[in-house]
């Protein structure tokens, strides 16, 4: 089983790599293309700023890259709405791999949403073993909005999809690698799909 | 639904926990990453790890620290003290940290939180605020409340987040260390000021003072240490307790 973590110097991917560790994986950090395309499983993580990361996207060439992969993709926080249309952060395009927009939060809520909040509409073999209401951790400002490749959603204001899936690919807006014993059943079933 | 924090805070020297820790059978209660792996799997929402010898010479051991929570614990943890500068963040980011708090260096030179925020994102940004009420009005302290300012708390908070803090960690010199409970007037006072989440310190003695801290100092968490540490307070209890009264815990 080959897992590879996508590095295009986006924030913190080491809590990542330790989460795969403590399930006996090795996963490994790389912006190869030929690496990236060879590997079984790929994660495209992603925290820091929408435009600037894109940015690095296209300069690397994984914007061309990502859309293109066969094997099980997962993005995560950023990676997920990096895979959208488009996101408001930085009035910015994203790959489009999943089919709806990211908005922001408006100020008659707390922004960031930050802490542990439920998961609901769990509708993919990515939540088997997880519960209708179970929680995940979360750290966002901007939200994908709810939509029928939704896998999971997620009340914060509004009803939005915490979690999306279009064939191969999956993403999910929170934290897995943080999110406890939940997150790590969510890391597992991403490793047999 | 977004859930209250509860978060426990551990203060280290020289890589090792310092005031005791008993609530626990480990057989080595100074481990700073045997007890975050036991505070998670007892519940804590998250942790925050102080480090409170802060010299340089240190540093290397904070940073191994540092690396082995990353490795093996699987909630958020935020590591803060002595941090003054963007490599000191990278640093501390590169180990495994998911946030750093800032104080002392903030205050000295704000630029630093704009900095932060910009290169990291406001999300692992938490500006740490020590402040003391004299007179009915609340201002600023340095240097874990031993240096006194002119800053007001709530004018310091208020630029905080324009410069791009995703949390406030308030400490309340009054009321730190007397378990009395939190400083719930000053703590809403900040909740409608900012639209950032606020966590409030200082002052936990009953499970009460917790559901006060949350329901009138509309505080997003509540961080606390010898409460935890001694096991006055079990966090599972707490947690069903705070249920109990209606408020939404993650459990």
């Amino acid at each position: 089983m080959k897992i590879i973590i996508i590095n295009y110097g986006a924030g913190n991917i080491k809590s990542i790599q330790f989460a795969f560790q403590r399930l006996g994986f090795d996963a490994v950090l790389t912006n190869d293309p030929e690496e990236i395309s060879n590997a079984d499983k790929v994660i495209f993580p992603g925290v820091g700023e929408a435009s600037s990361a894109m940015n690095k996207l296209r300069q690397t060439g994984l914007e061309v890259l990502i859309p293109q992969l066969k094997q099980p993709v997962l993005g995560i926080c950023l990676g997920m709405q990096l895979m959208c249309n488009h996101t408001e952060e930085g009035n910015t395009q994203g790959i489009g791999i999943f089919d709806v927009n990211v908005k922001r939060f408006s100020n008659a809520v707390k922004v960031p949403q930050m802490g542990w909040n439920t998961i609901h509409n769990l509708k993919s073999d990515l939540f088997k073993g997880i519960h209708e209401g179970d929680y995940m951790y979360l750290v966002h400002s901007y939200y994908a909005e709810n939509c029928n490749q939704a896998i999971a959603t997620t009340n914060y204001e509004l009803e939005y999809a915490s979690a999306l899936e279009n064939g191969n690919f999956f993403g999910v807006q929170f934290h897995p690698e943080k999110s406890g014993k939940v997150g790590e059943q969510l890391l597992k079933n991403f490793i047999k799909l | 639904m977004l859930t209250k924090r509860i978060i426990p805070c551990l203060d280290i020297k020289d890589g090792r926990t310092v005031k005791g820790v008993n609530f626990v059978d480990l057989r080595d209660a100074g481990d700073p990453v045997a007890l975050g792996k036991q505070y998670a799997e007892l519940g804590a929402d998250e942790l925050v790890f102080l480090d409170i010898s802060a010299t340089q010479e240190k540093r290397r051991t904070m940073h191994d620290m540092v690396l082995k929570v990353a490795e093996q614990v699987n909630i958020p943890f935020t590591v803060g003290g002595g941090i003054s500068s963007v490599e000191d963040v990278d640093d501390l980011l590169h180990c495994g940290a998911d946030k750093v708090s800032i104080n002392s260096s903030a205050v000295k030179r704000p630029e630093l939180i704009n900095e932060l925020s910009a290169k990291f994102g406001s999300q692992c940004i938490v500006v740490a605020i020590d402040a003391k009420q004299i007179e009915g009005e609340w201002f600023v302290h340095l240097a874990g409340g031993t240096i006194p300012t002119n800053i007001k708390l709530f004018d310091w908070a208020k630029e905080v987040e324009e410069r791009g803090a995703g949390e406030i960690l308030f400490t309340s010199m009054n009321h730190d260390g007397t378990k009395n409970g939190f400083a719930n007037e000053a703590l809403a006072k900040l909740s409608s000021l900012v639209n950032i989440p606020i966590i409030a310190s200082g002052g936990a003695g009953t499970i009460q003072h917790f559901a006060d801290t949350f329901t009138i100092g509309k505080a997003d968490a509540a961080l606390a240490a010898s409460v935890f540490h001694f096991g006055e307070i079990p966090i599972l209890e707490l947690k069903n307790q705070l249920k109990n009264k209606g408020l939404a815990v993650r459990l």
